[in-house]
């Protein structure tokens, strides 16, 4: 079974890159990106957890139905908010 | 079976198995958690029955004069609500479904005994909080609970019985999770996907929806809870909230709710129609893959019940042409139903009847779907009986006829017992009857501009209202009965042997009722289901022969 | 290597744990729909009330929230290093890798609570004592503030139910004479464990970084 499990210094090396990224999240916010700050904080925020879902969490070496279940898990958020949001960004400007 | 000169005395079913109410109340038998949630459901269904009942006979006259409005108000909040969550979404998934999952796939129990048994037991603490806040004096907001008015203006208990949804709800999502895991790891040998038998396919595109939709409506209750505790805005106009919001997301659940009741239904009749028509189900692929579809598309809808609330032209139009879509697998259903009936030898009795009328009925519910998610009909006809009469012909004529259906026909696996057919028989015919007379006419008074949850209402509806109200005590008898005669074959010991009805289905393999373990080796199968003899089919065959 | 006792009904290990497995991923699904009506809501009203929602942003500890990210982070590092520790048959170092990652949660707690008091102390908690001086709509700040604590506290719950189940594990691992019989339990609450931050990694910048 531990032969499966990824060994201590991929974990070491993922925790770094996850430090590397908490980094540049806070260089970014800091930078003046206007509307494209949420987007690239959000991005870079999807890379760490792509990383903790991969590695941290063996999503990398599980079965396909396992992937399938989680990127399921995503996907239906995703559905709740992108037709929610298909109100929201339609609607007309209030008259008040 | 045993070795030659040894004497292997026969496995006491699963209802011998223990007598005592610890041997009940902490079992981890599937089949003893099915028969605790049969009778929970069934007390609730006379709860929601009676508050249905009140309403009927207040809405004989035109004037407000059995009880008042805020009664009233309160009376179909808890047919609402009781009848949703705590009857129709359970019924069919956690009394057949727990039973048969295992039984049907060739497996000993579900994958989690004890997360199963920790579901019934949240589903009784949700109802006992539901019930609690109906003695505490009910809540007036509707089973939907609009904001502001549930949050902010309602002097009702309103937080019991969010409170009792929200449990509840964790009691679908662990039923869910279990069959999802079951079917996914515990099948027999040979038993492939598309061996299956379609309840499980409907079961499990159910569970789908139990495990996604289910969360976001606790979120929901979580946030009505907070407002109206704490008293700030979420979805309150005054405090910057949008009482939209609200209804995005618990339509989100509450849409594919209607598919958690209807689904597994599907999924019984589908099994019925071929043991009573004796031949196989046509177009079996295209069935297993609607139940999915409906699932899958049944997310991406709700927003038709909110057409006139105030979402964007662009994003109405969106729902609506999705909800069309939705109707599509469901009309696949039927006409595979049909063929199989028309190509069959069908057996007129009781479980069948029953099939037979949710066919028809749902058939009529589900056209009426479509008036309602046309942008231009709906307007016209939102928030009137014509909703009404929609819903109850899926949910009443549909859901319910299937799940009796159901009942009549697994009731001797599960009790070992047979029922007086005869009684099945008039019991199903008068239901059909009763159930009409009570909801056609609502279709006709919502077209005519009869709005929904009033007591009082223009003298000129009276007739329909009287027909209607006369249709339900007739439909109120119509459950009442079976309630004694299925009750009344409990008296008489066991007695049927395994397949009294000549089915196909690994269940049916198992002696009845069925041991603790259901099987004692694992199953093999080796064909698909379904492979049913008919007797028209055959006779032809040897005319074409001889 | 020693295996967890099978249950009846299952037919062998490997079909037990692969059930194990997909239970926890289904259930961990249904967490990130429960989190994603909230998720939702904020962006909702963070695409309504932009402005209202920059500055409420301001009177967040950023700082505060960077280390906490920084403690969750490497909370699921010591989390993975437990798990492999436990499949190993490394007892101390297993049992010593949960008592990290239940520490770290604890910090994460603990600063949070300061955070919160802080908050408090500022005026900053929906309710009649809401603060008033606003360059913006007061009502439309104070709805940044009701999805900030809503979304902090429901995740705070989570982790603090995450350390009880870490601290358990650890005791049952600490018992055990085989530690390996505990493995797939222990991977299983990291799952769990993961998600949380996977949960907070969003959190931070959405909360923390507006403006």
């Amino acid at each position: 079974m531990a032969a499966h499990l990824p060994s201590r210094s991929v974990y070491r090396n993922t925790a770094i890159v996850l430090f590397v990224l908490l980094v540049a999240t806070m260089v970014v916010s800091a930078v003046r990106l206007g509307v494209f700050a949420p987007v690239v904080a959000l991005g870079i925020a999807l890379a760490k957890a792509i990383l903790v879902a991969l590695v941290f969490m063996h999503l990398n070496r599980a079965s396909r139905l396992a992937r399938l279940f989680a990127i399921a898990g995503l996907f239906w958020f995703v559905i709740l908010l992108a037709l929610t949001l298909a109100d929201y960004m339609t609607r007309s400007p209030s008259a008040s | 079976m045993t070795t030659a000169g040894t004497l292997a005395l026969p496995k006491p079913s699963y209802l011998a198995a223990g007598w005592s109410l610890r041997s009940w109340f902490l079992t981890l038998d599937h089949k003893r958690i099915a028969i605790l949630y049969l009778a929970s459901i069934t007390a609730f269904f006379f709860v929601g029955g009676a508050a249905a009942v009140l309403m009927r006979l207040e809405l004989a006259t035109p004037e407000s004069d059995l009880v008042t409005s805020g009664v009233y108000n309160r009376l179909f909040t808890i047919h609402g609500t009781i009848m949703v969550w705590f009857f129709l979404i359970p019924s069919i998934p956690a009394v057949l479904g727990n039973f048969l999952v295992p039984l049907m796939i060739g497996a000993r129990d579900l994958a989690f005994p004890r997360l199963n048994l920790l579901s019934w037991y949240l589903f009784m603490l949700g109802g006992l909080l539901a019930v609690g806040a109906i003695i505490a004096g009910g809540v007036d907001t509707g089973w939907t609970f609009y904001t502001p008015y549930s949050t902010t203006y309602a002097n009702s208990a309103v937080i019991p019985m969010a409170a009792g949804i929200f449990i509840s709800g964790f009691s679908s999502i662990l039923t869910g999770m279990n069959f999802i895991v079951t079917v996914h790891t515990m099948r027999a040998p040979g038993m492939t996907w598309f061996r299956l038998p379609l309840f499980i396919w409907s079961t499990y595109a159910t569970s789908l929806i139990f495990v996604l939709a289910t969360p976001v409506l606790a979120i929901t209750l979580v946030l009505i809870g907070v407002e109206r505790v704490w008293g700030v805005g979420i979805f309150d106009p005054s405090l910057g909230g949008d009482p939209v919001l609200f209804q995005h997301l618990f339509w989100f659940y509450s849409h594919p709710a209607v598919y958690i009741m209807v689904l597994p239904a599907m999924g019984v009749v589908s099994e019925i129609v071929p043991c009573f028509a004796s031949n196989r189900i046509f177009g079996y692929r295209f069935i297993a893959f609607s139940s999915v579809a409906i699932a899958v598309l049944g997310f991406l809808v709700w927003g038709h019940h909110m057409f006139v609330a105030g979402l964007s032209l662009h994003a109405s139009l969106v729902f609506a042409l999705l909800s069309f879509l939705v109707a599509i697998p469901s009309a696949v259903k039927v006409f595979n139903w049909m063929v199989t009936l028309r190509n069959g030898t069908i057996r007129y009795r009781t479980p069948m009847l029953y099939a037979l009328g949710f066919i028809g009925l749902f058939t009529i519910g589900g056209l009426t779907g479509l008036y309602l998610a046309s942008l231009a009909v709906d307007l016209h006809v939102h928030d009137t009986y014509f909703v009404i009469a929609h819903f109850h012909y899926i949910m009443v004529g549909g859901a319910v006829m299937a799940y009796l259906g159901g009942i009549h026909f697994w009731w001797p696996k599960v009790t070992g017992r047979t029922y007086s057919e005869p009684w099945g028989i008039f019991s199903a015919i008068l239901l059909f009857f009763g159930f009409n007379l009570t909801f056609f006419p609502q279709f006709v008074l919502g077209y005519l501009g009869m709005v929904r949850r009033v007591a009082e209402y223009p003298p000129e509806f009276q007739v329909l209202n009287v027909l209607s109200s006369a249709g339900a005590s007739i439909l109120g008898l119509a459950y009442l009965v079976p309630l004694v005669y299925l009750t009344r074959s409990l008296i008489r010991p066991p007695s049927v042997g395994s397949n009294p009805w000549n089915a196909t289905g690994l269940e049916w393999g198992t002696p009845s009722p069925p041991t603790a373990h259901n099987f004692d080796e694992p199953p093999v199968v080796t064909g698909p289901p379904y492979e049913y003899e008919n007797p028209q089919a055959v006779a032809s065959q040897e005319a074409q022969n001889g | 290597m020693a295996e967890a006792p099978l249950a009846h009904q299952f037919d062998d290990i490997v079909q037990q744990r692969e059930a194990a497995g997909l239970g926890m991923w289904t259930f961990l699904a249904t967490e990130v729909l429960f989190f994603g009506g909230l998720f939702t809501a904020y962006t909702v009203y963070r695409m309504s009330y932009p402005d209202a929602f920059r500055e409420a942003c301001h009177h967040l500890y950023m700082w505060l929230g960077a280390v906490n990210t920084a403690v969750l982070l490497t909370s699921s590092w010591t989390m993975a290093l437990a798990v492999r520790a436990i499949a190993t048959t490394d007892r101390r170092s297993g049992i010593s890798s949960l008592l990290w990652t239940a520490a770290l949660g604890t910090l994460f707690l603990l600063i949070k609570g300061v955070e919160y008091y802080l908050d408090l102390r500022e005026q900053l908690v929906p309710g009649a004592g809401f603060r008033t001086a606003w360059s913006v709509d007061p009502s439309h700040a104070q709805m940044y503030f009701v999805l900030y604590f809503i979304m902090t506290g429901l995740h705070a719950v989570h982790m603090l139910v995450g350390v009880g189940a870490v601290l358990v594990m650890a005791f049952l691992v600490w018992r055990d004479s085989q530690v390996t019989r505990r493995a797939n339990a222990v991977e299983m609450t990291g799952l769990y464990w993961h998600f949380v931050d996977i949960v907070w990694i969003f959190l931070f910048p959405l909360l923390y970084l507006v403006a």
